[in-house]
């Protein structure tokens, strides 16, 4: 405490030369005050390491059993979900998951990427003072409005349009595509921003169009962000819950058309946690830690991939 | 020949600039037609005893204020715990770190973290703090599950502002004999303030429109949360039950616009700040 204080007092006996290579010319205290400090920050920092380790320790712990009984392969291959009578294949709900997400991407990465090079090639800086705001409003909007808006206003004209209740894969595919958006959007345009101005010149000195210049030489050298972006855009849409449970009806069958409801490895948590117990209750536990696992996997991906880009590049 | 090949680029050209035109106008479109469809639907609905009143019976008649009081004290609570350790946790990433397999190890668990799905944070939260610890559904359990999902993004919005305070501002303050510490928290850390502000306004955003952690962390109780340690059912918790349950859609209207409106409110708070900082910099 005692040095602690002379640390802080105005003016310290010794002379603080404080860049990095000369620590041994400050005083004692403030050495030590400074080390203190650097650790109590990365102690912060690594918080999320402890995050990460305290929720597949907690999560995993609870879902184990299932993954014991029923067999990991089996539980992720098992071609019937029917818990209450003992069969807990998942393959029905992940097929259905990569179903909403593939749908999402297609529909929602162009307009994303268009979106992007909008804002960041095409758009006059007061245009994009207007288009920019909305992006970010779009990423802010909370996923149960978005759910919300999908189950009132878009399932009424899908059910008009195409008969049925409105529930399905094609309802979801809009919500989602419009959900992952604002995200794909926003990393794709700092890729494209990243591209040095030098590079937009040579392309347009020999006479390349805008439309050139951005399909010939843009795109490709923001391949690496690009790809990026539609990786967590992917994350996005998997681990979507809140927005998927109100629109995708929810029934627990691989759908035979687009317009028949489905549930997936999120929504079949919610729809079943309010009731399940026992081994069910385990086996919800387990499809998070598949869900944990594959958000990981996403992240990893993404690492390899940059990593292999600056090789490259 | 070299004519038609040029018309042909130039149509191409205006065919393709078209079309980027056309996505960039449906993506405003989208965000236009939720908010009109939200703000006309809910706007009728927006009345004192509707935001002040509690609810009451099966059909949840009256107001809501018990989930907005249960929204905002989670809120705050998730930014209390959250905001110290990731402004420091970036101090660590941005003026400590040296390239290597620790920081590295860091970085990849934030990107994990800020990908995690928030149903499984939401059943963390359940097998840790409601559960494990034993706190019950409750306002802190849900605050430490939100601040999980809160800290990578505050982290990162933290980091960027720091580094983009100029370095010779840093060199200035070593040339006059100041430490490290003295360097970050009188010089960098207020000069990067107004940008973390900003961050730390669009988390508490996306604290206020999280449905899937505190759903499995607070409960659905409807109940005016006191102490830390009470349940409580909050506003995207409450539009939820009502949606699924088809249950009083014009209260349903009513909470989606007040959701909006706060998300809202604090995108263009963030936004004012910025702006003002920009200002002030130029």
């Amino acid at each position: 405490m005692a040095d602690n204080k002379q640390a802080q007092a105005p003016e310290p006996d010794v002379t603080p030369y404080a860049s990095d290579s000369s620590l041994s010319t400050i005083s004692k205290a403030t050495y030590f005050k400074e080390a203190a400090l650097r650790n109590l920050f990365l102690l912060c920092a690594c918080v999320a390491v402890a995050g990460v380790g305290l929720i597949f320790l907690f999560v995993g712990l609870k879902g184990w059993p299932i993954f014991e009984k029923v067999g990991v392969w089996q539980f992720l291959t098992g071609a019937t979900w029917y818990p209450t009578k003992g069969s807990f294949g998942i393959l029905p709900l992940i097929v259905n998951s990569l179903l909403a997400m593939a749908g999402a991407l297609v529909l929602g990465a162009p307009l994303a990427i268009g979106t992007a090079v909008f804002l960041s090639e095409v758009a006059s800086p007061r245009l994009r003072e207007l288009v920019r705001p909305a992006v970010e409003l779009l990423a802010g909007i909370p996923s149960v409005v978005y759910g919300f808006f999908g189950l009132v206003l878009l399932r009424p004209i899908i059910a008009r349009l195409f008969g049925g209740l409105g529930f399905g894969l094609f309802t979801v595919w809009l919500i989602l595509a419009v959900m992952i958006l604002p995200t794909i959007a926003a990393l794709t345009e700092d890729a494209l921003r990243s591209v040095p101005e030098g590079i937009r010149e040579a392309s347009y000195a020999m006479g390349a169009t805008k439309w050139q210049t951005i399909w010939r030489v843009l795109l490709p050298a923001a391949k690496i962000g690009i790809i990026d972006a539609i990786i967590l855009g992917m994350g996005r849409a998997i681990g979507e819950t809140m927005a998927v449970v109100m629109v995708a009806g929810n029934a627990r069958v691989i759908p035979d058309g687009i317009f028949k409801p489905f549930l997936t490895l999120t929504t079949v948590i919610v729809m079943d946690m309010p009731y399940a117990s026992g081994d069910h209750r385990t086996a919800l536990f387990g499809v998070a830690i598949i869900l944990f696992i594959i958000s990981m996997l996403f992240v990893a991906s993404i690492r390899v991939i940059s990593r292999f880009g600056k090789e490259m590049g | 020949m070299q004519s038609r090949e040029r018309m042909d680029k130039r149509i191409t050209n205006g065919v393709a600039l078209g079309v980027i035109w056309l996505a960039a106008l449906a993506t405003v479109a989208a965000l236009g037609t939720i908010l009109v469809y939200v703000i006309v639907n809910g706007i009728g609905q927006l009345t004192p005893a509707f935001i002040f009143g509690w609810p009451h019976g099966v059909n949840m008649e009256g107001g809501i204020w018990p989930t907005i009081q249960a929204t905002l004290y989670v809120t705050a609570l998730a930014m209390l715990i959250t905001t110290p350790i990731a402004v420091l946790a970036a101090v660590y990433l941005a003026e400590y770190a040296v390239q290597g397999r620790l920081v590295s190890t860091i970085r990849f668990a934030a990107d994990s973290l800020a990908s995690v799905p928030s149903i499984v944070m939401g059943l963390f939260g359940l097998a840790l703090f409601v559960e494990g610890i034993g706190m019950g559904f409750s306002v802190i359990a849900a605050a430490l599950a939100l601040s999980f999902l809160l800290l990578p993004i505050i982290v990162r919005t933290t980091e960027e502002a720091i580094r983009a305070v100029p370095k010779y501002i840093r060199w200035g303050s070593y040339g006059l004999g100041a430490s490290k510490w003295q360097t970050v928290s009188r010089i960098v850390l207020p000069s990067a303030m107004p940008r973390i502000t900003t961050g730390v306004i669009l988390a508490a955003g996306r604290a206020a429109g999280e449905t899937a952690v505190v759903i499995y962390t607070m409960g659905t109780m409807i109940n005016a949360p006191v102490s830390p340690l009470d349940p409580g059912r909050t506003m995207p918790v409450h539009l939820m039950l009502m949606a699924q349950e088809g249950i009083n859609m014009p209260a349903a209207y009513g909470t989606a616009l007040l959701l909006v409106l706060m998300v809202l409110g604090f995108n263009l708070t963030a936004r004012y700040i910025g702006r003002r900082n920009r200002r002030m910099q130029g």
